[in-house]
């Protein structure tokens, strides 16, 4: 009972953070968290297939790329107002998700990662082929959102905070969906796919839900992310999106919802401060920290906690052990 | 129990009331714009110090022995420069989160020469936006100076893809006023620039295009694209790419013992990259162009510029190839910049503008009789000649005089 009321406060404190954010930074570094909450998004629909479901995917950049294409078109060449294209990226991507999950999801493990990873390289070359309507290699500038005149907020302001009520809204429906029905036979599959076939859990059926809603989730930060940028270009959606997404639940934890946070604030804030030390090394510390960072925290940054009590109950049970001891031999001595 | 929740909800709740009371943000209104003093000028750059395109990087490093150079000699009307970089690996992504960084961050009087077609055009929204100078950017695109009213704050250096195709044109004109002309060219904004530029260039003429093969930048090789344009009855080819296709169309060319007049673009027209790797012996004949002095070329060997340039070189960035050409380009648009800063009749950013439309000067590393040159508000091209050369024995030799772009 303390325990959860321990996490509501420090969830309440959390979003207290995060409102307060916008108001506490200047417009680059407010940017900067902007992108932190896109990423969020992203890595979480990441985690939620990785994590819980135990499947792996190295092409999430592609719906990623796909989402942010959706809306960057919506808005530009069909004039959709940008709250409506973001719903629009997730049904594009979900649907891609599902037609893709079909077929792949028979596949296992590795074979699946490299169907993905096929995915990935295809769908920047795919985006220069129909330059009729991507503008190829050119790339196209999209709308940003403009604060509107009563709310009296900078428009980076404005932008960082309609981007974390997308992203509560997202945060929201995944922890919905972890505890609900289908979390359990997630977990399920993961854990053991052939108790779980026999206790009734549709294993593909399953499987292919949660890529698409996983699909989904990239595909909403795809266009939170046109958003935040005001372009796309492939070369925006490299694979090393893809990678940094995946590095991201790693580091943040594996099937953990508060583990995205930290995974984005990770692949935004660390190759930012690497090229300030030294910009011909970027890749060698930003490699050299996520290294470090499995060295001394397999579990990723959200285990840390989990990590500390069990450090802490074993000082504990090694203290009480002693005192039992220390009665015993007293005991021993009076007798 | 309830008690202490329901206080611990309300603290949370005012201090969500008490953030947005607190909207808006002071705008601190400074006397004159940010990022220039008495004593300094902070500009600031976005280059691929990184990733597939960062041969370019060394652009950036002849412009910081250009500045470094400057400020030896006691800076631009006392003010000294101050050269900010940032990588951007040649992601458009990257360089708007750099040109937000140098803007909002490090408050730069300008940005200088970023570097890249879709890097620029990510930013150059959001650079005009903000009314901060974006100068002379590292890119050949047309659109640069095609939208002066749209985008006032920007402005190219170089001589546009469209300004080289009109000096190929016109080179064939007097060489050979009936080309039938075979193209290959690369399928995105760069090729395509320069292939509808020469395309308006022969109009009304009796060069005419009788052969067009394209690739993709990510193909692997051209070889069946050159043998459909080798099998034409061209007697020309223009060979529109990038510097690894430019190498294997003409290798593919010598294997196909197609011998026509090859006019290879300016991109793929480095010796280092390309032409030695190929083999000089076929190489040549190969006609393109040029617009700063080569610093490898023994005709320039003596030339003050070059001189001054390559002691510079030495003295403020020793471990860097003087005799790389992109060592050349980050010096002479440096020296560019610095005329424009000169040319301030007060410091703020309007003044710099009203100084870079009406830029006329010659910068002594390019190649004599080339200017730079912008004629009030609606001109966005400093530079529109360029001089033909030839690939002949070792080098690149000059041919004729600077060709004069009519844009």
């Amino acid at each position: 009972m303390s325990n959860r009321r321990v996490r509501t406060a420090m969830v309440l404190g959390l979003a207290a953070a995060a409102v307060a954010v916008p108001f506490l930074f200047g417009p680059y570094r407010v940017g900067q968290f902007t992108l932190v909450l896109v990423y969020a998004v992203a890595v979480l629909g990441l985690n939620l297939l990785v994590g819980y479901s135990g499947q792996i995917s190295l092409g999430h950049g592609a719906f990623f790329a796909l989402g942010a294409y959706t809306a960057a078109l919506l808005i530009e060449k069909a004039s959709v107002p940008h709250l409506l294209s973001v719903p629009a990226a997730g049904v594009v991507c979900f649907a891609a998700g599902f037609l893709f999950g079909v077929p792949a999801l028979r596949l296992h493990g590795l074979y699946l990662a490299l169907v993905t990873l096929g995915l990935a390289i295809a769908l920047p070359q795919l985006i220069k082929r129909f330059d009729g309507l991507t503008e190829g290699t050119q790339g196209l500038t999209v709308d940003q959102p403009v604060a509107p005149g009563w709310l009296g907020l900078a428009d980076d302001q404005f932008l960082y905070l309609l981007s974390l009520a997308l992203a509560a809204v997202m945060f929201l429906l995944a922890w919905n969906m972890t505890r609900g029905q289908l979390g359990r036979a997630v977990r399920a599959v993961r854990d053991r796919e052939i108790a779980a076939s026999t206790l009734g859990v549709n294993l593909a059926a399953t499987k292919t839900r949660v890529f698409a809603v996983s699909a989904a989730y990239a595909g909403v930060a795809g266009a939170m992310y046109v958003f935040a940028i005001g372009f796309v270009a492939p070369e925006a959606f490299t694979l090393t999106i893809s990678f940094a997404f995946l590095a991201a639940i790693v580091v943040g934890g594996l099937a953990t919802i508060s583990g995205a946070l930290f995974g984005a604030l990770f692949i935004e804030f660390v190759p930012v401060y690497a090229s300030d030390v030294d910009v011909a090394l970027t890749g060698v510390i930003y490699g050299g920290v996520l290294i470090a960072f499995m060295w001394l925290l397999p579990e990723g940054a959200a285990g840390l906690p989990r990590r500390l009590r069990a450090l802490a109950a074993r000082r504990h049970r090694a203290a009480e052990e002693k005192t039992q001891e220390g009665r015993l031999t007293q005991r021993e001595g009076v007798a | 129990m309830t008690g202490r929740w329901r206080i611990a909800w309300l603290a949370v709740l005012a201090l969500v009331a008490l953030a947005l009371a607190a909207c808006g943000r002071d705008e601190e209104e400074g006397s004159g714009d940010p990022g220039i003093s008495d004593d300094s000028i902070k500009l600031g750059g976005s280059y691929p110090f990184s990733g597939p395109a960062s041969a370019y990087r060394s652009i950036a490093v002849g412009a910081r022995a250009h500045f470094k150079f400057v400020n030896a000699n006691g800076g631009v009307d006392g003010r000294k420069i101050d050269f900010v970089t940032l990588d951007d690996a040649y992601e458009p992504p990257r360089a708007v989160q750099n040109a937000r960084r140098l803007i909002q961050q490090e408050e730069v009087f300008a940005l200088f020469n970023t570097l890249g077609t879709p890097n620029n055009m990510a930013i150059w929204d959001f650079v005009n936006k903000q009314e901060v100078p974006h100068l002379f950017v590292a890119t050949g695109a047309s659109s640069w100076g095609e939208d002066v009213e749209g985008h006032p704050w920007t402005i190219g250096w170089q001589p546009d893809y469209v300004t080289e195709s009109q000096v190929y044109a016109d080179f064939l004109e007097k060489e050979k006023p009936d080309a039938k002309v075979a193209v290959l060219y690369q399928n995105d904004a760069f090729g395509e620039d320069l292939l509808n530029g020469f395309k308006d260039a022969i109009e009304g003429t009796d060069i005419e295009i009788v052969a067009e093969e394209s690739y993709e930048v990510t193909d692997p090789t051209v070889a069946s694209q050159m043998s459909k344009l080798a099998s034409s009855d061209a007697d020309t080819f223009l060979n529109i790419t990038t510097p690894k296709f430019s190498a294997q169309a003409i290798a593919a060319a010598a294997k196909l013992d197609w011998k026509v007049l090859h006019i290879l673009n300016n991109v793929g027209a480095s010796k280092k990259l390309v032409l030695e790797p190929v083999g000089l012996e076929n190489a040549q004949g190969i006609v393109s162009t040029s617009y700063f002095m080569d610093p490898e070329a023994a005709q320039f060997a003596d030339a003050p510029a070059m001189v001054e340039y390559k002691d510079a070189m030495e003295r403020f960035e020793p471990r860097a190839d003087e005799e790389d050409p992109f060592h050349v380009y980050g010096w002479a648009v440096a020296s560019t910049m610095v005329k424009a800063l000169e040319g301030m009749e007060e410091p703020t950013r309007e003044a710099l503008m009203d100084s870079v439309r009406k830029l006329d000067t010659e910068i002594p590393i390019l190649l004599p009789g080339i200017e730079v040159k912008t004629d009030g508000t609606e001109d966005g091209y400093p530079i529109e000649a360029m001089q033909i050369m030839r690939f002949e024995k070792e080098n690149w030799e000059l041919l004729d005089e600077v060709i004069q772009a009519p844009h």
